[in-house]
């Protein structure tokens, strides 16, 4: 029933509640913001169970496409749908400005850092980050020194995570620079959210995002290291119980290129060949899939099935191009993470345009102390994982798991780094009939071949569980499209 | 084409032939009726070797339980189709969604059934079995593309099927010590006709009249029938020139001399030389089908990496 109560929230956001986190729709109670106007208004339009409708036709159609990822650790790698929201996120053009520049700057200093610290180190004898925090990096790759890579690309494609904080301003939580994933996900929720909204879609002037795959075939290109007018890019997966096979699949088809396995790989005189039926044919560029330590047991780990043996050697022959570089790893390092904003005055002259989240280098023997004592209002985790694994979330942890994270810490401080809980912004979701606000990420992928290109848009996650501000699709969360509209 | 891909395409059509093959055989026994003691016991014996498979216990329920669904016996419905589709799945991006859809609909379905589920009417379950295999092959031939993949398709099944029959052959002529005599056990000729779906088709052809010698003329060397040794080696000899043509390979000439051997041995076949030696005849067949298995692989799929290098 509706409210005669004129102050009181229209029916489909009875539940809706702000807190001390940025809402993305609304400015106060029932006033929403200039560029979430029209959304509301149709929002109140529709008919109570149209949304309902809608959100089940749209998980047909993930389910008959097959868009699964599998969740590690559950019964034999199980399939699943990842949630998809039918409300999307709309960012305005100025704001997307700030963040185009923000992450421009950013992949742009980190490939300097990179070529810099796998040659002459200028950055660690000006003494700018620890030398021996560079140095045990699990990431850090002692093979690649000395060897020169085409147009010096380490990082060719991130994905980086970007938060809100409170005051409206975004910043960049972590950096995801050797096996960025999730890319796919933004396309299908576009061509999802069209067919959702069609009428919505057409009142927003929303920039396009479907140019992804070629603008990253050209990337790839780039890194021909014979540069020769037609290289062979071939995409090498780990196969198909990776939980990122559907994407691997989705990526080589929108680019029209051969989806390969290690085992269908050799490398011959230090050149890399795919086995085809009309015999051995040259392979000039691999946008891999595969982390460092699988991708040649002759260089790296020796029990590795996933690789090809020899791949190191062609790669630094020069006769084969990785997207990306071996070893990129250190820069996404959370530990190095704390340095980053140095980083980049150091190689650009210029202040960051993102900022950083808080964070405390463990390996300080005074930011561990605070750490320890502080451990439930804050967030810790392991410099070298992602996906939202190694964690603890002190305000939601009992005592038992603070202890443990605590001998961890104390038995290998340089594996951690700590953060504050952060109020991550918050945007309507469509749940259990009604529209309720959750919490939210950003995730813009980044690509850098002959120059920086930022598709308009990114993965907007969401922490489906109500309070919950993991956004981690292993760790329960969802999706959702995000529009960047034009001036 | 990738050669682990071409593999995958290969094997699942093998696969599921054999599939197809285990279903046909055990419905056709469970049904076939007796008119003297043993009888039974010779037809499930001749059923086993022609799967060249051994049951402990050699009850028909325990025979029919352990070809079904026994997971760990490659020549079980359940491991044939798990086989299949594990191969589909690994080539999911080259082959149409539809006949992704189909062969995880089989998969679901078998892996659902139990001995008890079915025990009531086997009939039921073996006759979805093989239309399942049916119904993806006409969704493959309507649906893909018929290229160089759908050749290698076409190539597997043919390979399967043409070893399938002759061993079915050698297991009702070893029975004989050999010889092909006119007996009164015609029940057991028809039980082989129908084991490759030949009865209805033989009966058009030589009329209802069970003749050893006619029957074998039938399933070796008739140019017309789908399931006669003869239309297999006709059907990959055409695929594996057209995976030459595709390929435009240089290696390719020993796979199509086989296929060009195995052909002129049926398409020249003479009946009465055949029977003179029908041993050494599907010997020889069953020879030429595992050399043309062995170069296809060898020549598109396993090659060795310095000899392509230097061609």
């Amino acid at each position: 029933m509706m409210s005669a109560d004129p102050t009181a929230p229209a029916a489909p956001f009875a539940r809706y509640q702000l807190g001390a986190a940025y809402d993305e729709m609304f400015a106060a109670p029932q006033r929403p913001r200039g560029h979430y106007t029209r959304l509301y208004e149709r929002l109140l339009e529709l008919p109570a169970d149209e949304l309902e409708r809608r959100q089940t036709a749209a998980d047909q159609n993930f389910l008959n496409q097959g868009v699964t990822f599998t969740v590690y650790g559950a019964d034999e790698g199980t399939e699943r749908i990842f949630p998809y929201d039918l409300l999307p996120r709309i960012i305005t053009s100025a704001e997307w400005d700030v963040i185009e520049r923000g992450l421009t700057q950013r992949i742009t200093a980190l490939n300097l850092f990179l070529r810099d610290i796998y040659h002459d180190g200028h950055i660690l004898h000006d003494g700018v980050i620890p030398a021996d925090l560079v140095l045990s990096c699990r990431h850090y790759r002692r093979e690649m020194r000395g060897i020169r890579l085409v147009r010096d690309a380490y990082i060719s494609i991130a994905g980086t995570d970007l938060v809100r904080l409170p005051d409206g301003r975004f910043a960049v939580l972590e950096d995801n620079v050797r096996v960025p994933s999730g890319v796919s996900y933004m396309l299908v929720n576009r061509q999802v959210s069209k067919r959702v909204f069609p009428n919505l879609f057409d009142h927003y002037n929303v920039r396009p995002n479907e140019q992804y795959g070629q603008a990253l075939l050209a990337t790839l290109r780039a890194l021909d290291p014979q540069q020769r007018p037609d290289p062979r890019v071939v995409l090498l997966t780990p196969g198909v119980y990776n939980s990122a096979y559907f994407e691997h699949t989705f990526l080589a088809r929108q680019m029209g290129i051969e989806l390969v396995e290690g085992r269908d790989l050799l490398v011959h005189n230090n050149v890399v060949y795919m086995r085809t039926t009309a015999g051995l044919e040259r392979v000039d560029v691999i946008y891999r899939r595969v982390d460092d330590d699988f991708i040649d047991p002759l260089s790296f780990r020796h029990d590795s099935f996933l690789g090809v043996a020899g791949l190191m050697h062609a790669y630094r022959a020069g006769n084969v191009g990785l997207a990306n570089a071996i070893g990129t790893g250190v820069a996404d390092d959370k530990a190095v993470y704390a340095y980053v904003p140095r980083i980049i005055r150091y190689y650009t002259g210029e202040d960051p345009i993102l900022e950083n989240v808080e964070t405390f280098v463990l390996a300080d023997d005074v930011q561990r102390r605070h750490v320890l004592d502080n451990l439930e209002s804050l967030v810790v985790k392991a410099v070298g994982e992602s996906g939202g694994y190694g964690m603890l979330i002190g305000p939601h942890s009992t005592a038992a798991e603070r202890e443990a994270f605590r001998r961890q810490i104390e038995a290998d401080p340089r594996n951690y780094i700590a953060q504050p809980t952060l109020a991550l912004s918050q945007a309507p979701c469509f749940i259990d009939g009604g529209i309720e606000a959750r919490h939210i990420d950003l995730r813009p992928y980044i690509l850098s071949g002959e120059r920086v290109v930022i598709v308009p848009g990114g993965l907007t996650r969401v922490a489906l569980r109500r309070g919950s501000l993991v956004v981690n699709s292993s760790q329960g969360g969802g999706s959702k499209d995000t529009w960047i509209l034009h001036d | 084409m990738l050669s682990r891909v071409a593999d995958s395409l290969y094997w699942m059509s093998r696969y599921l032939e054999r599939a197809e093959h285990t279903a046909r055989l055990l419905d056709v026994s469970l049904q076939q009726l007796d008119q003297r003691p043993g009888d039974a016991q010779r037809r499930w014996e001749r059923l086993l070797a022609g799967l060249q498979s051994t049951v402990a216990d050699a009850e028909p329920l325990a025979i029919t339980a352990s070809l079904t669904f026994d997971a760990g016996r490659g020549e079980s419905i359940v491991a044939s189709i798990s086989a299949a589709r594990e191969n589909a799945r690994q080539v999911r991006e080259q082959i149409s969604s539809e006949m992704w859809e189909q062969i995880n609909r089989l998969y679901l379905h078998v892996r659902s059934a139990t001995m008890a589920s079915i025990a009531d009417e086997p009939h039921g379950f073996f006759r979805s079995v093989k239309e399942g295999a049916h119904l993806f092959q006409g969704i493959c031939d309507a649906t893909m593309s018929h290229g160089e993949g759908w050749h290698f398709i076409q190539a597997g099944r043919a390979i399967e099927r043409a070893g399938a029959t002759t061993r079915m052959l050698e297991a009702y002529v070893l029975d004989r010590g050999g010889m092909l005599t006119q007996s009164n056990d015609d029940q057991a000729w028809v039980c082989l006709l129908k084991s490759c779906t030949a009865y209805e088709a033989y009966c058009k052809v030589y009329t209802a009249t069970i003749r050893p010698e006619r029957i074998v003329e039938f399933l070796v060397l008739d140019a017309y029938f789908p399931h006669s040794m003869r239309f297999a080696a006709e059907t990959v000899q055409v695929a594996t020139r057209a995976i030459a043509a595709a390929t435009g390979t240089a290696q390719a000439g020993r796979v199509d001399r086989l296929a060009g051997r195995l052909r002129a041995t049926l398409d020249y076949g003479q009946t009465d030389e055949i029977l003179a030696d029908l041993r050494g005849y599907l010997a020889t067949l069953l020879q030429l089908c595992v050399q043309i298995d062995a170069a296809i692989y060898q020549t598109y799929i396993a090659y060795p990496a310095d000899q392509a290098l230097s061609a």
